[in-house]
């Protein structure tokens, strides 16, 4: 079993990003945000585990979906919040919106709106890190999509050639928008192509805390130790549509409810409970905070001001002086 | 001051700037063991390692978007393409990874990345492997383009690329690499972006040219001269930034202009200056300014078709005598 306080902080972060997404959602209805936003409710194991394992030292390179990663890699709510609203207090001073969150300063080095284009930058974060010998490992998260574009064999090829202290996390959740992963992608689990670059790979439950944990832990330790790069694959699903306008046509609501029943936060919520862990009381009281920090979030991305456009041709290009 | 040939001043400048800085790094096709196709990178791996001069696999997309992740973490990547015309296959990377980043990110990132290669006619290279491809990167913002004619403008906007805390496209030439001239020694000469430097000094009609045509350029101004026209020549350094008030200068001087290239005319980088031109000096204007550049056909290999498809001194002596009316 996990330890204790990286056991809490998994849930801790799983209900705050669940919760956070569920907010975005409701102001996207309200006309609150524009844009795409592209939820990762039903997913939060894997970015809650495998940041869990990470420090502030090490690297992240994110996607389109990409507010899990954001937060578990310790992104500030509020600042998050801002940017989906295109404020000017947000992580990117409104310029981004919803899928280019980065905070360098944590080692997130941005969610990426291009499928697949984020792993090469991940790459090399892990390349710089073994230049510099420093212990740093590199975390790519993309989808089973990515799986199919060229950056993604690129990539691993490089990382597989270089002996990189990366981990290629692939959340597989069954489709590319409309389209089944069994329809567009060769393999049934995207782990086998660890192989062809001569590397681990491994799927597992991307629903299981525990199980993920374990892929992360063996995976962490070889890129630490030197020994190169590792795929995993872990197997989830997204609850919502692709985007907040999708109409999903493409697959059944007996489908989506089946896959609610194996929702993470809930079974990790039990596993807590069972092992004895935390108490209800404890947990309550985590899920009482979070709503509080979206809420506090969503007020303060509310109340904050919208950038000016005078400064619409800031930061093209770095001028020289001190960083923003 | 030592004479080298343009290929010489670039592997140089590289040397220096990895001796001054342990950041600065250098990886691509065939980097090592030959010194890249036309030894750009000669003797690097020898001095420096296959720690900070290395191979990259055929993979331009994965080796772009990694030099994009290294200069953002701390290196000082320099990125070789063998060919810019191989950019095409990491476009993605280049237009919304490197060129977008700092942007996109609140201004929270710098991006201390050169990508440099060589293009261009010249050596029967044919379509995929001939093509002047430098308005594609002007025309997005993020980047900086610089266009080095001569062996010590190689030298000089190389190294202020290196230092520069931005991503910087270096197009070099692959018919100068074997042209020779006098190159500082100075380990800190550096030429600044934005800059246009005057080549050749005239009052009738102003030429403004890069790369290859920067020479074909000189050598139309001397048949001009000649024939009693007096033409300025100026090559721009870098497209971005874009020394307008030097081209602007000129023309309020002469009132006549010529932009050529070798990229193709269409959209070509050369309109962008007319049209610049005409906008922010049309009342200095004495004929409307003309633009050569490769013909709206691939490069093709035969050698007389190439020539058909690019613009010759002939042209260039043709095009100025025409805005002045002769």
């Amino acid at each position: 079993m996990i330890e204790r306080e990286r056991a809490v902080s998994i849930y801790r972060t799983m209900v705050r990003i669940r919760k956070f997404e569920f907010r975005a959602l409701k102001l996207f209805e309200e006309n609150k945000l524009r844009g795409s936003v592209h939820l990762y409710i039903g997913e939060e194991a894997v970015a809650a585990t495998v940041c869990s394992r990470l420090t502030d030292e090490d690297y992240i390179a994110s996607t389109h979906r990409g507010h899990g990663h954001c937060i578990a890699k310790g992104a500030r709510m509020d600042l998050a919040m801002a940017e989906l609203m295109g404020k000017a207090t947000g992580y990117c001073k409104g310029r981004s919106g919803s899928m280019h969150i980065a905070d360098f300063t944590q080692g997130n080095l941005g969610a990426n709106a291009i499928v697949g284009g984020g792993i090469p930058i991940a790459v090399g974060a892990a390349l710089s890190a073994k230049m510099q010998k420093q212990d740093r490992v590199a975390v790519s998260f993309f989808g089973d999509g990515a799986s199919n574009e060229g950056t993604f064999h690129e990539s691993l090829n490089l990382a597989g050639v270089w002996k990189l202290p990366i981990l290629f996390v692939c959340e597989n959740n069954g489709y590319g928008i409309s389209v089944p992963t069994w329809e567009s992608t060769s393999v049934e689990d995207i782990s086998v192509r660890a192989a062809g670059y001569n590397m681990p790979g491994e799927t597992v439950d991307g629903n299981d805390v525990e199980a993920i944990d374990a892929a992360v832990e063996r995976a962490i330790a070889r890129a630490r130790a030197g020994e190169g790069a590792t795929l995993i694959e872990c197997k989830t699903y997204r609850w919502m549509g692709h985007w907040t306008g999708d109409p999903q046509t493409y697959r059944t609501r007996e489908e989506v409810e089946s896959w609610k029943r194996r929702d993470p936060i809930k079974r990790w919520r039990e596993k807590l409970l069972a092992q004895g862990i935390c108490t209800e009381a404890e947990l309550d009281e985590i899920d009482r905070a979070a709503d509080d920090e979206v809420e506090a979030a969503t007020q303060f991305a509310l109340n904050s001001p919208n950038p000016d456009p005078a400064h619409v041709l800031d930061d093209v290009f770095y001028e020289g002086g001190d960083e923003a | 001051m030592s004479i080298k040939t343009y290929a010489m001043a670039v592997r140089d400048t590289i040397a220096a700037e990895m001796r001054r800085d342990e950041r600065v790094f250098i990886m691509g096709e065939d980097i090592e063991t030959i010194g890249s196709i036309f030894g750009c990178t000669r003797d690097l791996t020898k001095e420096f390692g296959r720690e900070r001069a290395f191979n990259t696999p055929i993979s331009e997309a994965g080796f772009i978007g990694a030099g994009l992740g290294a200069a953002c973490t701390g290196m000082r990547p320099i990125v070789e393409l063998m060919y810019m015309d191989f950019s095409f296959v990491a476009m993605d990377q280049l237009l919304n990874q490197v060129a977008k980043t700092r942007y996109i990110f609140g201004g929270r990132a710098k991006i201390p990345l050169v990508i440099r290669g060589q293009q261009g006619i010249g050596r029967g290279n044919a379509a995929t492997h001939s093509q002047s491809v430098e308005t594609i990167f002007m025309h997005f913002p993020g980047l900086k383009v610089a266009c080095p004619s001569t062996g010590r403008d190689a030298a000089g906007l190389l190294r202020t690329a290196i230092r520069d805390d931005n991503p910087v496209m270096v197009f070099e030439h692959k018919a100068l690499y074997s042209t020779k001239c006098d190159v500082p020694d100075d380990p800190e000469f550096m030429l600044p972006f934005g800059k246009a430097d005057i080549k050749r000094s005239g009052t009738d009609v102003t030429i403004v040219a890069n790369l290859l045509y920067v020479g074909r350029a000189l050598e139309a101004a001397e048949a001009l001269a000649a024939q009693g026209i007096s033409a300025e020549v100026i090559d721009p350094m870098t497209l971005v930034p874009f020394d307008k008030r030097t081209v602007i200068e000129s023309v309020k001087k002469t009132g006549r202009l010529v932009v050529v290239h070798e990229a193709h005319r269409t959209a070509g980088w050369g309109a962008e200056v007319a049209a610049m031109v005409t906008e922010e000096a049309f009342r200095y204007l004495d004929a409307p300014p003309l633009r050569l550049g490769a013909a709206a056909c691939p490069l093709p290999f035969n050698v007389d078709l190439e020539n058909a498809a690019t613009p010759q001194v002939a042209d260039i002596v043709a095009a100025a005598r025409a805005v002045c009316y002769r």
